[in-house]
């Protein structure tokens, strides 16, 4: 029980915003340095793997590829939970973790896109195709640019806030399309072999600097987020001081 | 398949362009409000929660944070 009500005042701590970028400013040195660390050993025990098969060199690719294409998922669903944060709990800072997340996230996705087609012109002979996977991906790409335009399209970040967590939601649909859309649809994209009922299908020599790597860009991302979180509550508060400064102002010159 | 290692290397590399891209556009981001903070302060704009002993100014809501 008191366990329970710790843990319920960190979060309420965590919706003060003072409290939260000190906690931020704490945190993000370390996560960034584990995330350089993480990546650059990943890529390494990855270029040290032996080649595949069949692919040859360009397995290498996806050493990158699969771990932004599950960050562009992993951080599409954080912004949903955010969406949630904001239209059910009011949490002060959940709007603001959606807005910095929108950018990070569409990078990645557009990382996805790139490598997987450089991936795709030696292998499959072609750089893109309109199929089930490459075409929900790039809805995924579509989606963070109209959610990037939302969230700065409204001077009232609260109201922006609120319109973008509604779209996030129900765009969320696309989330178990893209996982699916391989197992649903016949496409030229390989079938899950990571994350699948029986177990993965990848041998553990390229499997282990694949989970490496994807720890690495994961820990990346929550860096970056928490630092883009940062300055957009530094930029709210910019805006409340100037509001507050021109009223003093106003106010003395009477 | 030593040709294929041009692809390898342009995935690697337009990846490594985007990521610093990005990470340079949050540093410029969190560099430039930074700075408008500090020059704010320096004029002596505090938030209402910094202004605890200065008298209530006209009501008014307001997302002061």
């Amino acid at each position: 029980m008191s366990d329970a009500a710790a843990a319920t005042g960190r979060l309420t701590g965590l919706a003060n915003p003072t409290r939260f970028l000190a906690l931020v400013d704490r945190v993000v040195p370390w996560l960034g340095g584990a995330a350089l660390l993480t990546v650059a050993v990943g890529l390494f025990l990855g270029f040290a793997a032996p080649e595949d098969y069949q692919q040859g060199i360009t397995v290498r690719i996806m050493y990158i590829h699969v771990p932004f294409a599950w960050l562009g998922m992993l951080c599409y669903t954080v912004m949903a939970v955010s969406a949630l944060g904001t239209l059910v709990w009011r949490h002060p800072l959940a709007d603001v973790a959606l807005k910095a997340a929108a950018p990070i996230g569409a990078a990645f996705t557009l990382l996805a896109l790139v490598t997987g087609s450089i991936w795709g012109k030696p292998m499959w002979g072609t750089w893109w195709v309109w199929d089930a996977r490459l075409t929900s991906v790039f809805v995924l790409f579509l989606m963070y640019l109209g959610i990037i335009a939302l969230t700065r399209a409204m001077d009232d970040p609260t109201r922006a806030g609120r319109a973008a967590a509604v779209v996030a939601l129900v765009g969320f649909v696309n989330i178990p399309i893209i996982k699916f859309s391989v197992d649903w649809w016949n496409t030229l994209h390989q079938p899950a072999s990571v994350i699948r009922f029986d177990g993965p299908t990848i041998h553990p020599s390229l499997l282990v600097p694949l989970l490496v790597s994807a720890a690495g860009f994961t820990l990346m991302f929550f860096t970056l987020h928490l630092m883009a979180m940062r300055t957009e509550i530094w930029r709210r508060r910019v805006i409340a001081m100037r509001r507050l400064a021109a009223r003093a102002a106003e106010g003395g010159g009477r | 398949m030593t040709s294929h290692a041009a692809y390898v290397a342009a995935a690697y590399g337009l990846s490594a362009l985007v990521i610093v891209a990005l990470v340079g556009w949050i540093l410029a981001d969190q560099r430039a409000r930074r700075r408008e903070l500090a020059e704010l302060e320096a004029r002596g704009v505090r938030r209402r929660s910094d202004r605890r002993t200065a008298p209530a100014a006209g009501g008014g809501a307001g997302a002061g944070r």
